[in-house]
């Protein structure tokens, strides 16, 4: 399903995005080949969301060109976006599970709109969802009863429900506890590596970052600073690198002069 | 200026995709009982004590001119004609617009609109058609049991409080009211409820800035939906009046 020789899914070339004066993404190039697990790190109001948001069409850049098999994000029209999105799972940093509906409702949600399932197929999926993350039995409840770990999980569950070709993941694995964890990474390397499926995670859990990723990418300034396979980043010599490795707080990070418009605020949403 | 924009824009994104499949009937179904039967008892109570009030008033007025024979008549055709859609579409406004607006405000800050166009559903045609849709038709029916319930209570107040004679009183109300005039205040209500609904849909749709921009967004949806509301009110009553004499006879 590459559509391109060299085998890249998605690509950004030159992407900027601004909110009013705040520049968050800045000249960002990136690509991300078929069936690659790419993880890309960054502080926080470093603009990870951002540039995901912009793979999927959720937001427009300012300037630059977002491509999905070669084809233009810019040019597809409303019913063309809709048909492209199809190929696409996403799971939302808080969840963003919908909370007039079950649990089950929510995982069932793309199969319901998107395939011709029956109703007993779809329960099938669901439950099966529900266990790769460990909630088998929860499909009933609200999410409002779920924790917040629970209701990241189902959200994760509902983007994979429908086996996109590519899965977009915010932050999937943050506020969860280590097993918890340890077991998202799992699913995210199974569907990586068994099933060919290309993922875009963004993170700050770097353990979680070196187990999942075959390359990882460092965001800063609106761009891609670094970007390696896990072992040689680890290595790398950048500081920049190292001490968000490392989480010193001192370094080139967290240096105001060194710090494009120098805000590091919140996370900008729209 | 840029929110009258927006307006128009969600208004004409929520016809064009009022025709496409798929036809979510048990979300229209769901949304006409939460605007509509959930709002039957406010409904009644208030059209109720207007009635009653407009027949207290009137008696008082009416009796300076020894025309207290007419009060029948002018209860009935200000509620039919004016009150029961005005206070109508303004409870409605309170009620069901400010909590639409809540809804989708929180739909938006949760990030579940977002989610909703990933999962390739477009949040106009999922969540503003069934709503929107829904108010157009409830609206006219609340209005229309405002209608005989206000009436009702200016028949109490006018009769056993006020002593005037129930079968005058009846004939009285009818009298000059015909089917016109009924039709006039649904219109009228079914017009405020697509104010109300796509008022709500669109300060929701926009909301942004956390809970304190899903309060921001409640406050508005009802604020501008009732200036609409009365703004409106005064050119639709010009309008009908102009068609009035194409219509009746």
């Amino acid at each position: 399903m590459t559509g391109n020789g060299d085998g890249v899914v998605v690509s950004l070339e030159g992407v900027r995005k601004a909110f009013g004066d705040l520049v968050v993404l800045d000249g960002l190039d990136l690509e991300v080949r078929q069936g690659e697990s790419m993880v890309v790190i960054g502080g926080s109001g470093s603009g990870k969301s951002v540039m995901l948001k912009h793979v999927i069409a959720l937001l427009r850049p300012d300037a630059g060109r977002i491509r999905v098999d070669g084809v233009d994000l810019a040019s597809l029209g409303n019913r063309e976006l809709t048909h492209f999105r199809r190929r696409f799972g996403m799971a939302f940093q808080e969840g963003a599970l919908f909370d007039s509906m079950t649990v089950a409702e929510n995982v069932g949600f793309s199969l319901h709109r998107l395939t011709d399932l029956s109703a007993a197929e779809i329960r099938e999926r669901v439950e099966e969802c529900l266990r790769l993350v460990r909630l088998e039995g929860t499909g009933e409840k609200l999410p409002s009863e779920l924790s917040g770990g629970m209701r990241r999980r189902v959200g994760f569950a509902r983007a994979i429900a429908h086996e996109p070709e590519i899965l977009l993941f915010d932050e999937p694995t943050t506020g969860l506890d280590p097993v918890i964890t340890a077991l998202v990474d799992d699913v995210i390397l199974d569907l990586t590596e068994g099933l060919g499926t290309t993922a875009i995670t963004i993170t700050h859990d770097m353990t979680s970052a070196f187990r999942i990723a075959d390359r990882i990418g460092l965001l800063w300034g609106g761009r891609i600073v670094a970007l390696a396979p896990p072992e040689e980043f680890r290595e790398l010599d950048d500081p920049r690198v190292q001490q968000f490795i490392h989480g010193r707080a001192e370094g080139p990070l967290t240096d105001p002069r060194e710090v494009p418009g120098s805000e590091i605020g919140e996370e900008r949403k729209r | 200026m840029a929110e009258l924009g927006r307006f128009f824009l969600v208004f004409a994104r929520v016809m064009a995709w009022t025709p496409r499949p798929p036809y979510d009937w048990r979300q229209l179904l769901r949304q006409m009982v939460r605007v509509g039967v959930e709002s039957v008892p406010v409904i009644l109570l208030t059209a109720m004590f207007t009635g009653a009030v407009l027949a207290l008033q009137s008696f008082s007025v009416l009796a300076r001119f020894n025309a207290e024979s007419f009060v029948g008549s002018l209860v009935a055709l200000s509620l039919v004609l004016e009150l029961s859609p005005v206070i109508g579409g303004l409870i409605i406004a309170g009620r069901v617009g400010s909590s639409m607006g809540a809804e989708i405000g929180t739909m938006r800050v949760t990030e579940q609109i977002d989610a909703l166009e990933v999962m390739a559903t477009d949040p106009v045609h999922y969540l503003m058609v069934p709503r929107v849709w829904a108010l157009v038709a409830m609206l006219p029916l609340l209005v229309l049991m405002g209608d005989v319930v206000g009436m009702a209570g200016g028949y109490l107040v006018a009769v056993v409080l006020m002593g005037a004679n129930p079968v005058v009183y009846i004939e009285s109300s009818f009298r000059y009211m015909d089917l016109w005039d009924l039709a006039q205040g649904l219109i009228k209500a079914a017009f405020f409820g697509l104010l109300v609904g796509v008022v709500g849909c669109q300060k929701g749709f926009y909301t942004s800035g956390g809970a304190e921009g899903v309060g921001r967004a409640t406050t508005r949806s009802v604020v501008a939906a009732s200036i609409a509301i009365l703004i409106s009110d005064f050119f639709l009553t010009k309008v009908m009046t102009w068609l009035t004499p194409l219509i009746v006879r």
